[in-house]
């Protein structure tokens, strides 16, 4: 379903425990700081050697070897991931196998190659849509996941939050078959309205931007509403008392509040966005130009003979913007944990 | 202000009017799509025919293999780590979490990419070592192993969130130091009074698993396996309401069971307090 490596937090009790970052006073050091400061009243003169170092680990058997416990992950980890980021970035900088030099030498070609022609188009091919439907989907999201935050019945919002979690996850393929059902050529409100006489078509960019926003809008909804919960019913309030209407409301209180949670949001749909693979394979091929098409054709041969490195290079490029939307992203996400605190 | 309580209203009513308009309609359509025998008619072929359909139930049935697998390996590799995070080594936390969200800089598809040319590696230096071997067995069309790894890796995310928040909500240093207190070893604290304070964490990463293998399509056409989402997708191009239908019914199916899952959740949690 992720056709997007999205951080959705996992549902929505999750997310409003705070799926980001780690709050300080975690039960795990309470008790520990607690028993700290009971040796303190007993000797007072070690008292701030105590607070200092509370030795978590000394008091608990077996703590010397807890760690162990942790090195199938990491080893799992170093071999999953390790192993193809150090492909990645060794292939995007050598030549291929199939190279008339026998492949393995130093080159910058593959990274200037997927920088040009064809590569660049779908590169900004990619960055357009994911800009165009990640700002629609903010502008949508917002007011649809105040609409359901404020509603008072608490099924809907429940049925609301999980339908969220669904379709901002089950993107892909299913996704893709629904809107061609429904909008495509043959689809049933192409055929009932006739759309395609208005010049209507699916399988372009704005018909892959409709599809896309059919699980950037629910993925905005999951990430907006933790922050749109944390706006106190005292700062309507107060401001409703100044005199202020429910437009000035928003202007100078709720939207500056909320502004690092937006933005992030928005940082985070352009990720799913531009990742997202799935569903323009399913639904488009390769007729709209997008960098993950273009991976995945590279990756499949489609390219010419002495090339085949070229789709490590598209691939370091994709991971290239993605830490750029994640580096936008991160201190965003902390900015705003601090009014939902 | 009356006027303005009013305003409110309609606004809201017209945004959720227009959101479920748009969140309505694919739904309806293709539900019709898939029952519509384009005479005016309506038959129930693509539903009754699902089982018959060449290719559909080896495929549902591999991902359904490689959806259990990927679960028993995630939690086997995740959930000691996390505990000893907790227990008795805290600054392995800071660790386990970075590692956990790493898979969420790299989009899937450059993942792939990365993993073809590990396996690329093979034929091209490893020839005459026994690591060719592991390589080709792990590309094993009848059970992918590359799959599960590439699965656990991007399940990884999703299941630390997800036992994360569950921990949250569990004092275990106390809950294990009770039990060790109480005569308990190791395991046997582990096994029988922290796991099961984690069952519906445990279960909620569970599910988002299964739901994420059931649904995932890009690794696995990448590298040419056929699971249940490669399979509707070749099988849509040519039976589209058969494969329709089936879209319809997986999404169904895990919504029907994250509403679940969050009502079992609420109702314990309501039994505890």
């Amino acid at each position: 379903m992720t056709t997007a490596p999205t951080p959705v937090p996992a549902t929505a009790s999750a997310a409003q425990r705070g799926g980001g970052a780690p709050g300080p006073a975690t039960p795990t050091t309470a008790p520990t700081t607690a028993s700290a400061t009971a040796e303190t009243a007993v000797t007072a003169a070690r008292a701030t050697r105590a607070t200092k170092a509370p030795r978590p680990g000394r008091r608990r058997a077996g703590g010397g070897r807890a760690w162990l416990a942790a090195l199938p992950l990491i080893l799992f980890f170093v071999i999953g991931f390790g192993l193809p980021a150090v492909a990645i970035a060794i292939g995007a900088f050598t030549t291929s196998s199939d190279a008339p030099d026998g492949g393995g030498t130093f080159t910058t070609d593959n990274l200037t190659g997927s920088l040009q022609g064809a590569y660049w188009t779908a590169l900004w091919g990619s960055v357009k849509l994911s800009l165009l439907t990640a700002l629609i989907a903010t502008v949508v999201g917002l007011p649809l996941a105040q609409a359901v935050a404020t509603s008072r019945f608490r099924m809907f919002r429940e049925a609301v939050m999980s339908a969220s979690g669904v379709l901002a996850n089950f993107g892909g393929v299913p996704l893709a078959f629904m809107f061609v059902a429904t909008l495509g050529n043959s689809g049933e409100v192409t055929k009932k309205l006739g759309l395609t006489a208005h010049g209507w078509n699916l399988y372009t960019f704005s018909g892959l931007s409709v599809v896309y926003l059919y699980f950037l809008v629910p993925l905005m909804v999951i990430t907006i509403t933790p922050a749109l919960e944390g706006l106190r019913v005292q700062w309507r309030e107060a401001a409703y008392n100044n005199g202020a209407t429910a437009l000035q409301y928003w202007r100078h209180v709720a939207l500056p509040v909320l502004l690092p949670s937006l933005l992030g949001g928005f940082v985070l749909l352009f990720g799913a966005s531009f990742a997202a693979y799935a569903t323009a394979e399913a639904m488009v091929g390769s007729s709209v130009p997008l960098i993950s098409m273009q991976i995945g054709d590279a990756l499949s041969g489609n390219v010419l003979v002495g090339q085949g490195n070229l789709a490590l290079a598209l691939g370091l490029d994709m991971i290239v913007v993605a830490c750029l939307v994640m580096a936008v992203y991160l201190p965003l996400q902390r900015r705003s944990a601090k009014w939902l605190a | 202000m009356a006027r303005l309580i009013d305003r409110i209203r309609f606004g809201r009513g017209l945004v959720l009017l227009l959101c479920g308009v748009y969140f309505a309609v694919p739904m309806a359509a293709s539900l019709y799509f898939s029952i519509d025998d384009n005479k005016g008619g309506t038959t129930f072929r693509a539903y009754t025919e699902l089982l018959n359909a060449p290719g559909f139930t080896d495929s549902l049935v591999l991902s359904l293999e490689l959806a259990g697998v990927t679960v028993a390996v995630l939690l086997l590799l995740l959930v000691p780590a996390m505990l000893a995070s907790r227990l008795g080594a805290p600054k392995l936390r800071p660790v386990i979490e970075v590692m956990c969200s790493m898979p969420l800089v790299v989009p899937v598809v450059a993942l792939t990419t990365g993993i073809i040319g590990v396996l690329r590696w093979g034929p091209d230096y490893l020839q005459d070592t026994p690591l060719f071997q592991t390589i080709v067995a792990i590309q094993d069309p009848d059970f992918p192993v590359v799959l599960v790894i590439a699965y656990v890796l991007m399940a990884l995310p999703f299941a630390y969130r997800a036992i994360d928040a569950g921990l949250r909500g569990v004092d275990v240093v106390t809950l294990v130091e009770a039990a060790r207190n109480c005569g308990a070893g190791w395991l046997r604290a582990v096994f029988t009074v922290v796991l099961p304070n984690l069952r519906s964490a445990l279960l909620n990463a569970a599910v988002l698993t299964v739901a994420l293998v059931l649904g995932e399509f890009t690794t696995a056409s990448i590298l040419g396996f056929a699971p249940f989402s490669v399979w509707i997708n070749s099988n849509g191009k040519s039976d589209g309401q058969m494969s329709v239908a089936v879209s319809m019914l997986s999404l169904l199916i895990v919504w029907l069971v994250l509403l679940l899952m969050s009502a079992v959740g609420r109702g314990r949690k309501a039994a505890r307090s």
